[in-house]
């Protein structure tokens, strides 16, 4: 069995958000890039599986969409335990269109399960894993905190609303993972730092495929009233602020 | 030409969202001069099909097919592409919650029609078509456009206010095409009786600063006299003190209910990704300068142990 696994290079999740040229690009002055969280920890899900011999799994490989610099979180992902990584040379415009360039690749280099996960820390849209699934005409499973492969079949539990459901599916399928896929992010050890240099990072020129969306420009929130301090000895007004200013009881 | 909007049900009642989801569409639909359509896929009577005409369904299509029993994504997918070709749909408008989730970005690529992922107010304009959502978990926001002939729009959990905007709608059958169903469904695991976390209005939460998990009947108590769902933070589920379906924030639940307490939490950034959309914050922490305090709306400084039992007295006295 093959697996690939999707990853987005995102900024690190307690960067502060700060724009240049009127407000339409992400400031990167600083910026330290991480994983995806939740692609980290679909990477540790995917080692896990392949750990154990049982499972068959001869391979696994990361995937990114991006830039020359992105290279060093597609390392990072070899180093904690990916065998190969692919980056297709793209600045990445929209979901659509990352999502395109990572069917494009897998039509050509198929894989038995692919991994993504429910949202990327900078665009928020929770969309690529089901665009891609919908290009290759595939079956998918979103919602999932687990993945197990028994006797062969792969094994999924989709949460749903107060509970979950245990969904196995044709491959190839594509699985969009979220809480509960993995325990803890597993971390790269020296060793798997000194053999991700020696591992394959294959650069892939980009299809052309048009974006459908484009970023007019961003916004910082509003600045929010400062908070009104409630007395600790005089909890009733709380209660009645509550009720008579927010409306919210 | 039409608005189409993706409704939900649970076992032939719909969901809040999808009366929210109904007034947002014919919104929408207004400022193209367009009809709102509804899709309700499954068992639901047409009494309850026409409660969608009250938030400004022009027309309802009702699919009972027992192959949509199980979510498949691609099925579903298929079901709404069919609907939405033949109603002629310039906007479809799907809840962006674990369904829409699933469903919107497969549609996206079926139709070629443009995401808008998330979305928590109308369209700033429709020509060229441009709609405002977060990014960078809620530290930011973009204006975004929309450059394909049809748009879709998944609509941000309890951010849109519904008004009841009245229609007779016309309710019509649908058989769609179904093809081979590739995935299923092998056992199913509820747990029932409690208000489910992202539904809930009120939410009170724990965080490490409640110092042991023997300390949460207070906060058990407080949501039961306000009806509101219990949440708590990442290490509180972390140590085993609370469920793991109770974490809130960035790598967990993210809610967004009318009203959140925070007990004992000291607002880490990750926490608050998961919250920010709530409508009213309440803090209470020992620590004045906690974090937690710039995101809140209300606050005490003080002792969750001493405030809790009084605020249970308050708000019993107002009930
Ligand atoms: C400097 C810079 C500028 C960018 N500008 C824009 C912009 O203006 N507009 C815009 O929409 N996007 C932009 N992106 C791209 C963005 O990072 C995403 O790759 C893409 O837009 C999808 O975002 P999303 O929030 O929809 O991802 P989601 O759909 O939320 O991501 C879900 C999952 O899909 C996979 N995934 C997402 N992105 C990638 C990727 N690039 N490669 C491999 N797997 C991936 C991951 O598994 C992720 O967990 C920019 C990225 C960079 C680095
Ligand atoms: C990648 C990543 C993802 C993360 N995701 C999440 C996430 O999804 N959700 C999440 O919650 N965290 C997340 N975290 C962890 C987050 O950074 C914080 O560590 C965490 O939120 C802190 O939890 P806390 O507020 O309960 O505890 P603390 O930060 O320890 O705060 C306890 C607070 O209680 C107050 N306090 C103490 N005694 C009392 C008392 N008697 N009465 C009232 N107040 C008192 C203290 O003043 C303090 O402010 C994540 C971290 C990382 C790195």
């Amino acid at each position: 069995m093959k697996i690939l696994v999707c990853i987005s290079n995102v900024p690190d999740t307690t960067t502060k958000a700060k724009f240049v040229n009127d407000n339409t690009a992400f400031d990167t002055t600083g910026v330290q890039w991480i994983i995806n969280p939740w692609d980290e920890l679909a990477l540790t899900r995917a080692i896990e599986l392949k750990s154990d011999a049982a499972n068959s799994i001869e391979n696994i490989t990361v995937i990114t969409v991006g830039a020359k610099d992105a290279e060093p979180t597609i390392r990072k992902a070899l180093a904690i335990g990916a065998d190969d990584a692919v980056r297709i040379d793209a600045e990445p415009k929209d979901a659509y269109f990352v999502a395109a360039q990572i069917a494009e690749y897998v039509k050509n280099n198929p894989f038995d399960l692919i991994f993504s996960g429910i949202e990327s820390a900078d665009h928020n849209g929770s969309a690529v894993g089901g665009m891609v699934s919908e290009f290759l005409d595939i079956p998918s499973v979103s919602a999932v905190s687990g993945v197990n492969i028994e006797n062969g079949q792969v094994k999924i539990t989709r949460d749903i609303d107060g509970g979950n459901e245990q969904v196995t599916a044709e491959l190839p399928v594509l699985t969009i993972v979220q809480k509960g896929i993995a325990k803890e992010p597993m971390i790269a050890a020296m060793r798997g730092i000194m053999m991700a240099r020696k591992k394959p990072l294959n650069v892939v020129a980009p299809v052309e495929v048009e974006a459908l969306t484009e970023v007019v420009n961003y916004e910082m929130p509003q600045p929010k009233p400062p908070c009104k301090m409630v007395d600790p000895e005089n909890v009733k007004e709380l209660v009645d602020l509550l009720q008579n200013e927010a409306k919210v009881l | 030409m039409s608005v189409l909007v993706f409704t939900e049900n649970w076992d032939g009642k719909f969901k809040k969202v999808s009366f929210e989801l109904v007034s947002y569409a014919s919104k929408i639909a207004e400022m193209l001069n367009t009809q709102t359509v509804a899709l309700s896929i499954g068992n639901v009577q047409d009494d309850e099909l026409n409660s969608l005409g009250k938030y400004g369904a022009d027309k309802i299509v009702s699919v009972n097919n027992e192959k949509l029993n199980i979510l498949d994504n691609q099925a579903y997918t298929s079901v709404i592409a069919q609907v939405a070709e033949k109603e002629d749909a310039k906007v479809v408008v799907i809840a962006q919650n674990n369904m829409g989730k699933a469903l919107a970005p497969r549609l996206s690529v079926k139709l070629k029609a443009g995401l808008g992922a998330g979305v928590s107010k109308l369209p700033s304009s429709v020509e060229p078509f441009t709609i405002f959502k977060k990014v960078y978990s809620g530290k930011a926001y973009s204006n975004v456009v929309i450059k394909s002939d049809v748009k879709i729009l998944t609509l941000a959990q309890n951010s849109f206010e519904f008004e009841e905007n009245p229609k007779s709608p016309a309710i019509e059958t649908f058989e769609p095409t179904i093809g081979e169903i590739k995935t299923n469904v092998e056992e199913v695991e509820k747990q029932s009786g409690q208000l489910l976390l992202t539904d809930a209005e009120i939410v009170v939460s724990g965080g490490r600063g409640m110092k042991s998990p023997d300390n949460w009947g207070p906060i058990e108590e407080l949501a039961g006299v306000l009806g509101a769902a219990t949440a708590c933070s990442r290490p509180v589920s972390d140590e085993g003190w609370r469920p793991h379906g109770e974490h809130t924030g960035q790598t967990g639940k993210i809610i967004a209910p009318n009203l959140y307490i925070a007990l004992g939490i000291s607002g880490a950034i990750q926490h608050l990704a998961g919250i920010s959309g709530s409508k009213c914050i309440v803090a209470i922490n020992t620590d004045k300068d906690a974090p937690i305090f710039e995101a809140a709306d209300y606050g005490i400084v003080g002792d969750a142990s001493k405030v809790l039992p009084e605020l249970i007295q308050a708000v019993k006295d107002v009930k």
